[in-house]
């Protein structure tokens, strides 16, 4: 039969994306972006109050608990423009969290948390640890139970790592070990001692990242999610923040190729424009064509993540292939955005190693190109 | 024009068993892996029987107006036929200059006469076309070109030569870019376009032969051979436009071809299989690390090429380079698939050095021939160099190669 359309992209999402590009342009124009650097936080609260005031905290919640119920693949239509203009914001670890929330939470969980993130709370996730392993059921983390007058706790033991933009959140969503199993568990801001949070020193630097010490805090059970399958909903989430990496690569690509192609055009050695010449010419047309390639590949597994296909293989193999791509077509661009700057390329001034460094993060974290196509080879020729 | 899913899919049905049904069978000799390979009189029936074959059965040209011999239908129509094509790895058409660029082409701007005359046969394949564009002193400067043709009266006297005409030894009809005159500011203004008959007098295609020793192009010489202005297409020294147009046919940059496939497909799949049972270190080679490293790396860009035609129908994810997946299909899938070929033939292990005609060659030999033959289209049609100049200025709005 003839085949469904692979890519199905809607009026609705195309206006989505035509917002948080124009959006993203004007809230994040380089200026904006290079300040941001010295502060404190990734992103103003007034941007991101505005960012939840446009409803996109809430996406892909459904409506019940506030959100507009649509799905990840609209997340994916807002966060390839931000990426573009390397807008950086806990967008997609809070909408990561509300969604395992969706998937494992409790009725209370739910209908507790769902419609403060959706509003504006922040969430991180707190899923890597100081062994860099990206398999996330690789845990050390652990967790015993106690009992005490506030009832039945876990306490806590280990150490987290790359937890993005902690110290503006609200919640942490926690992986761990419990009884031998993984599990996922709830923590609020207020059962973090004074200093379990410490800043990390990250290559992107439009990134704050925190390592995060367990040791000491204590929570109630009931803040455990209660899924059965604790291992799929990790793996469901290790997919999702594949996807959403895979559209900020995608938006870092498309921003780093333009910048590369203004100094192209403008900059003049031995009487000519240096994009008149084909050592520089050609890469360019290499870094767009594996551009557009990742693009492909990105909304089809947004298509397929949103037709909730993630089970039966399809989904999972459109999401690695999506990472793989954008991230093998990231890396390139902004390394050769380096090179065809010349000197003014090695230097802090020039916006290209903002790119490189966005590119390594956003590579680096949830497997890079080598790791996914290691999946895949087994998904698909086993 | 409305259609529905239903219609569609029995369509789907239809034509799948038709082609089921009347795929031919091994003829009992080798054939070319495309059109542009052609080179003996056996190879050249075969396939010419073959698309009247398609065409009468009503799978080619679908979407052709009626009243030249088309199918009068929707394009999806083609579109399942010519997937179904692939799928069932039936043999090509051959007429693909006819099919796929003259054929549009005409249609596009011929007048009435040339349509009436023309689009019917090149379907049936009566009419073979070859395309005289390169000439031996001029190639990626297609409009350097000066193959001379000289008006007398009504009619045109043409003499010089073209070279890797395909299909030269067979064509009835030639699209001819030729320099009507040589007095002009530039090279590009004095060119004029003709659909030229190639069995007159003073025209002679000699065979070239290919680096896989087999035949399947021609110098196409010619010696005061006389055509009617009536051959002319476009208007007399405004060929250059015309030959662009035809260039974005060939190129599929425009749509409008008559379908089928024009080459044997090749798929990343058939190289898994091989993976299965080329060795390495005695267990099958698609056990090894760096090999599976590699066939996943080419599944990656074959899904990925296969997606782009699916976005590059959705404006609102083509905004940004409007067009750019389809100026760089050309580019991107001949390269993908010589680097493709190239793999097949390594994985091979000691094996990769048997050739065609080899008892002991895996597949046939059909590995090595690809990727040798692989090169037609990254050279033929305008080079991938040429090709990544035209993506870089016209795409990506770079500044002229000096
Ligand atoms: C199998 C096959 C079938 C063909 N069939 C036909 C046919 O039917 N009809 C027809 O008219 N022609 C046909 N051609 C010819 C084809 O169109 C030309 O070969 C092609 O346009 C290149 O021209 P050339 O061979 O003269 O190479 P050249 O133009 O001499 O190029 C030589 C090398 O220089 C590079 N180069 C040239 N100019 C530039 C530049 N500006 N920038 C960067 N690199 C450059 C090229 O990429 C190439 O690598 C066929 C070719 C092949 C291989």
């Amino acid at each position: 039969m003839t085949e469904p359309a692979e890519i199905l992209f809607s009026d609705e999402q195309a206006q989505l994306r035509e917002i948080a590009e124009t959006f993203s342009a004007n809230k994040a124009p380089m200026a904006a972006v290079r300040r941001q650097l010295e502060a404190d936080a990734a992103i103003t609260t007034e941007l991101w109050q505005e960012i939840a005031g446009l409803g996109w905290l809430g996406i892909a919640i459904p409506e019940d608990f506030g959100g507009s119920g649509l799905g990840l693949g609209e997340v994916v239509a807002i966060v390839e423009p931000m990426g573009r203009n390397l807008l950086s914001s806990p967008l997609a670890a809070t909408t990561l969290a509300a969604q395992a929330i969706l998937w494992s939470g409790s009725d209370e969980q739910k209908s507790q948390w769902l419609p403060q993130l959706a509003g504006g709370a922040v969430a991180a996730l707190a899923l890597t640890e100081a062994h860099g392993d990206w398999d996330l059921c690789h845990l050390t983390c652990s967790a015993s139970r106690t009992a005490s007058r506030h009832g039945d706790m876990l306490s806590l033991s280990g150490g987290k790592t790359f937890v993005t933009d902690a110290a503006m959140a609200d919640l942490f969503l926690l992986s761990l070990a419990l009884d031998g199993a993984p599990a996922l568990l709830l923590v609020e801001k207020s059962a973090l001692g004074e200093a379990a949070l410490h800043r990390e020193v990250v290559i992107d630097e439009t990134r704050r990242s925190y390592g995060l010490n367990l040791n000491g805090i204590e929570v109630p059970v009931a803040n455990l999610l209660p899924a059965a399958d604790v291992s799929g909903c990790l793996k469901r989430l290790h997919l999702g923040a594949c996807l959403l990496y895979a559209a900020e690569m995608c938006g870092g690509a498309t921003g780093v190729i333009n910048l590369t192609l203004e100094y192209l055009k403008t900059r003049r050695q031995f009487d000519h424009f240096i994009g008149a010449y084909q050592a520089l010419k050609h890469p360019m047309v290499d870094a767009l064509v594996g551009l557009e390639q990742a693009r492909s590949h990105l909304y089809h597994a947004a298509t397929v993540f949103e037709m909730g296909n993630l089970t039966d293989g399809r989904g999972e193999v459109a999401v690695r292939m999506a990472k793989a791509q954008a991230a093998a077509a990231f890396a390139f661009a902004s390394d050769r955005a380096i090179q065809f700057h010349g000197a003014f390329g090695f230097t802090y001034d020039c916006d290209a190693q903002l790119y490189r460094r966005r590119a390594l993060w956003c590579e680096q974290q949830h497997g890079d190109a080598l790791h996914h196509r290691k999946q895949l080879a087994a998904l698909l020729l086993d | 024009m409305s259609i529905s899913a239903g219609e569609l899919n029995e369509f789907e049905v239809e034509a799948a068993a038709w082609f089921a049904e009347n795929k031919p069978g091994d003829p009992g000799f080798l054939l070319p892996q495309s059109f542009m390979e052609v080179g003996t009189d056996q190879q050249f029936e075969f396939l010419r029987d073959w698309q009247r074959k398609v065409y009468e059965a009503g799978y080619l040209g679908l979407a052709w107006p009626a009243e030249y011999g088309g199918g009068g239908k929707h394009q999806a129509f083609q579109d399942i036929a010519t997937a179904e094509m692939a799928r069932q790895k039936v043999p090509f058409m051959t007429n693909t200059i006819g099919l796929s660029w003259a054929g549009p082409l005409i249609l596009n701007m011929g007048t009435e006469a040339q349509k009436q005359a023309y689009i019917k046969r090149i379907l049936s394949a009566e009419d073979i076309w070859c395309q005289g564009f390169s000439e031996p002193d001029n190639g990626s400067d297609l409009g350097n070109a000066q193959l001379r043709a000289v008006r007398d009266g009504d009619e045109f006297v043409l003499n010089g030569s073209k070279i890797w005409t395909s299909l030269g030894s067979y064509a009835d009809y030639m699209i001819l870019l030729a320099r009507s005159n040589s007095e002009t500011n530039t090279k590009y203004e004095g060119l004029s376009y003709f659909l030229s008959p190639m069995k007159i007098p003073g025209i002679d295609p000699v065979p070239i032969r290919k680096l896989t020793g087999e035949y399947g192009f021609t110098q196409t010489f010619f010696d005061n051979a006389r055509i009617p202005d009536s051959c002319l297409i476009g208007e007399e020294g405004k060929g250059w436009q015309v030959a662009m147009k035809t260039l974005t046919f060939e190129r599929a940059v425009s749509g409008g071809q008559a379908g089928g496939v024009h080459s044997m497909p090749v798929f990343a799949g058939e190289v898994v299989e091989l993976a299965r049972h080329a060795q390495r270190d005695g267990r099958p080679a698609i056990e090894d690390p760096l090999i599976r490293d590699q066939l996943v790396a080419f599944l990656i860009e074959e899904r990925g090429l296969e997606l782009n035609n699916q976005r590059a129908q959705i404006p609102g994810l083509n905004t940004e380079w409007p067009g750019a997946i389809a100026m760089a299909r050309k580019l991107t899938n001949s390269e993908w698939r010589q680097r493709l070929n190239l793999f097949a033939v390594t994985l091979q292990g000691a094996n990769a050095s048997r050739y065609v005609d080899d008892a002991l060659a895996i597949d046939g030999g059909r590995w090595q021939r690809g990727y040798f033959n692989s090169f037609s289209s990254t050279i033929g049609g305008g080079t991938s160099q040429i090709q990544k100049n035209i993506v870089g200025e016209r795409v990506l709005g770079l500044p002229k190669s000096a």
